[in-house]
């Protein structure tokens, strides 16, 4: 194991990218200390910022408020992350396996274009998550990102694979342009969820308000659904799909594009 | 002074073919022999004049834009780090202007010609080639939608139009004049393209895209311009395009003409999914008719960024992509379209486009009058050329490419069928001795004494594509610039400029035109000589008259 903690707050965010478990395994002490992270232009070692304990290891903990601190867990492919605090943008970015747990929250980015792994946070995220990153043609395309909290705009933005779940509310453009893969937002969107969808699927566990160019097709109970549910549970995540308990309505769209996506709402049965 | 010994010498402007000889080189250039100085080992070596690439977009407006329009190919490109020689900047599809110059110099490239330039970005344009080091530069004038020129076709002033494009030429500094889509750039401010030679173009009730072409190539001919009229012909891209490029050709005969990007337009078939390869028949028409060059425009399967003044080609891929889009408006000059596009083997059309520029390689039979270009940005990036020319020196290995496309693109193409190999000899008459005498570049793409010195040496390797992508050493105006792979000197190179004659007289006319059309004042709109680094000022040739 290695342990990593914050000495002092940054006066502008820190780029840390080497702050991945492929980076530092087979490292020794001295070598990890002097891994060069970026305060703006100038780069440093990564004992003027952090304390480092430990060696040779892809489990790697950070303490401290890392919020300022951007890229943690970049490209990762293996091991674990595990982050006390807060961390900044970009955590996980690219990343194509392995786990990363931050306590806190997790800024814009979060696991931009990555292709497989885990990531977990327990409290809020910004925008665009698991989304493209600026001109890319798809964002995520593999792995999953659970959030606990809320998050921010274009969620899952140009995603072609892979599962986002946000149990919170997120904010505008859920699924904007998205390529497929499966958007879960236990707490609704504001609007414009699914613009410019060409597939995938959003579901969303609480009442939506649509664009228009979204039609609504049927209320049912889909049997895909109930697969998946299996799997998003071993994952910590429930979704009903008992259909004494309600039913999902399927809106197809965004038929401006034209796509082929859907947006599963689930309504409730009445009570008596 | 340099002396260069032991080599295997290629100088097909001279004849000279794989002769091991000494290179003497003094002040910049080749001459006889010197005594004392450096003396650089070629022993075991290929001895290459410095390449020439005769089209190719690196700077101005239009790249520009589609290098803001493009950060995921920056992201993912090649970083080139501050060094001691060296600016920080990236390759990828649309280099940076220093990782450009670093990138052709690498490959042993020496002068390069910045294919498209409307009047108006001209100082744009200049001021990103001051900024690409090492090479030579030259530029095309974009012209055949300038609409104060057509009106005056239009109005049958042939003569007055000769010294508005004169003037037009020295207003921008420039080398050449670029004929893109002829007059389909104007049609599309309609929302139109001009697909018919012979019918007026949209907006005028006379003029007609042959008009044009015939009518820009007597002039450059008439002003002695040192480089023929650049032409990109109507209906790029188009299935069934053989068509408009043949008849192009017969309305130039009589006239000199450079043939751009000649793949593009050498499709039969009546939509795409009848696409196929007319190279033969391009060839074969190309074969007899000496008054014309052309550069192959190759494509090579990968990413690629589309750019060209030919704004309603580029609404038509972008609606086929259903990617990006970027278009610009050139006031009365022209436009420009950008599109990022990725040629795939497994798709028929790039198939065949990939055969295409190949065919054309292989079935014109003189090499010293079809060139090595890939439209960079359009077909493949330059930094790419090498994989072209190890394909052009191995009939089996181009075989088992053709294997693996697809069936149907099989039956549409004759590459397959090809057996000619390039000798070392005819690739630098393809990457060099042509493309500089096409450009009239008397100094250029040959060894003899009093060429300027740039040399290109490599180690002999039967890997074409190993062998031209990395030089032993670059020597650009006698210093050493590559050695080894490492850029070790970065001194800016020159800049053609042409000053054909015209009659002061003619700003009269232009400007009053000019303050009633354009959205900048007459005084700002010419380059002034001092924006233009390392300017060489190269004289008409005899025949240029007022």
């Amino acid at each position: 194991m290695i342990t990593v903690r914050l000495k002092k707050q940054p006066t502008v965010p820190l780029e840390a990218e080497s702050l991945t478990p492929d980076r530092l395994v087979g490292q020794s002490n001295a070598a990890i200390r002097a891994v060069p992270i970026y305060l703006g232009k100038r780069q440093c070692r990564l004992d003027e910022f952090f304390d480092v304990d430990g060696a040779d290891s892809d489990q790697l903990e950070i303490h401290g408020d890392t919020g300022r601190v951007k890229w943690i867990g970049r490209e990762m492919s293996r091991g674990t992350i595990k982050i006390h605090g807060n961390a900044g943008m970009h955590l996980g970015a690219y990343m194509r396996g392995g786990r990363i747990e931050a306590a806190g929250n997790a800024g814009d980015w979060l696991g931009a274009e990555m292709t497989g792994g885990l990531i977990r946070v327990a409290g809020n995220a910004g925008g665009q998550i698991g989304a493209a990153y600026r001109g890319s043609l798809a964002g995520m395309k593999g792995g999953a990102i659970l959030v606990n909290g809320s998050a921010g705009l274009e969620v899952g933005m140009r995603m072609k694979r892979g599962i986002i779940a946000v149990a919170g509310p997120v904010r505008d453009f859920a699924g904007l342009q998205m390529k497929g893969g499966t958007i879960i937002l236990g707490g609704g969107a504001e609007i414009r969820t699914g613009a410019w969808m060409f597939r995938g699927t959003i579901i969303s566990l609480a009442p939506l308000q649509l664009l228009p160019t979204f039609e609504y097709a049927a209320a049912y109970m889909p049997t895909f659904l109930q697969l998946y549910a299996k799997h998003l549970r071993t994952l910590g995540v429930s979704l009903p799909v008992d259909s004494a308990a309600g039913v999902y309505l399927r809106h197809s769209g965004d038929h401006s594009v034209p796509g082929k996506g859907e947006i599963f709402v689930w309504q409730p049965a009445s009570r008596g | 002074m340099l002396r260069i010994t032991g080599g295997k010498v290629y100088d097909p402007a001279n004849n000279i073919d794989g002769v091991v000889k000494d290179i003497c080189i003094d002040s910049g250039k080749i001459v006889a022999s010197v005594s004392g100085g450096r003396t650089l080992d070629a022993a075991g070596m290929v001895v290459f004049p410095g390449g020439v690439d005769i089209h190719t977009h690196v700077a101005g407006a239009a790249l520009n834009f589609a290098r803001a329009l493009t950060p995921e190919n920056q992201r993912a490109a090649a970083k080139f780090m501050h060094t001691e020689h060296t600016r920080a900047g990236v390759g990828g599809p649309t280099p940076t202007t220093f990782a450009t110059g670093y990138l052709y110099a690498g490959m042993g490239y020496t002068t390069v010609v910045e294919a498209a330039v409307p009047v108006l970005s001209a100082k744009h344009t200049h001021e990103e080639l001051n900024d690409t080091p090492i090479i030579d530069k030259a530029a095309c004038l974009l012209m055949a939608n300038n609409e104060i020129v057509m009106d005056l076709l239009e109005a049958g002033d042939a003569e007055r139009a000769r010294h508005v494009v004169a003037w037009l030429i020295w207003a921008a500094k420039v080398y050449g004049v670029k004929a893109v889509n002829p007059g389909g750039v104007t049609a599309w401010k309609w929302g139109k393209d001009a697909k018919q030679l012979h019918e007026p173009v949209y907006g005028y009730s006379k003029v007609t895209p042959a008009q044009i072409v015939s009518s820009l190539a007597r002039i450059v001919d008439d002003l002695g311009l040192p480089h023929p009229l650049h032409l990109h012909c109507n209906n790029l891209g188009a299935p069934g395009n053989i068509a408009t490029t043949l008849e192009t050709m017969k309305v130039l005969e009589g006239n000199r003409a450079h043939m751009a990007h000649l793949q593009f337009h050498a499709y039969g078939g009546d939509d795409w999914h009848t696409m196929r390869s007319e190279a033969a028949q391009l060839a074969e028409y190309f074969n007899k008719h000496k008054n014309l060059t052309c550069d192959a425009g190759a494509v090579l399967f990968g990413n690629a960024v589309t750019i060209t003044a030919d704004g309603p080609w580029q609404h038509l891929l972008y609606q086929l992509t259903g990617r990006k889009w970027g278009n610009l408006d050139v006031e009365n000059e022209t436009g420009c379209g950008i599109v990022p596009y990725t040629y795939k083997g497994s798709n028929l059309v790039n198939a065949v486009q990939w055969a295409v520029g190949l065919e054309l390689l292989l079935l014109i039979d003189d090499p010293w009058r079809i060139f090595l270009t890939t439209d960079h940005p359009n077909g493949a990036c330059f930094w790419r050329y090498p994989e072209i020319i190890h394909l052009l020196m191995h009939a089996d290995v181009r075989k088992e490419r053709v294997k693996k496309l697809p069936a149907k693109a099989q039956s549409r193409i004759v590459l397959g069928d090809i057996d000619r190999e390039y000798s070392l000899y005819e690739i630098a008459i393809i990457t060099s001795a042509g493309p500089a005498r096409a450009l009239g570049m008397k100094q250029k793409g040959h060894l003899g004494v009093g060429a300027d010195a740039d040399i290109a040496i490599f180690n002999k390797n039967p890997d074409g594509e190993q062998m031209f992508r990395y030089p032993r050493y670059v020597i650009k105006a006698g210093e050493i610039v590559v050695e080894e792979g490492d850029i070790k000197n970065t001194a800016n190179g020159q800049a053609f400029v042409v000053k054909p004659a015209f009659d002061e007289k003619i700003e009269d006319f232009l400007k009053p035109v000019f303050q009633q059309q354009y959205t900048m004042s007459f005084e700002n709109y010419p380059v002034e000589t001092e924006r233009v680094h390392g300017l060489k000022l190269c004289e008409p040739e005899s025949g240029g008259s007022t």
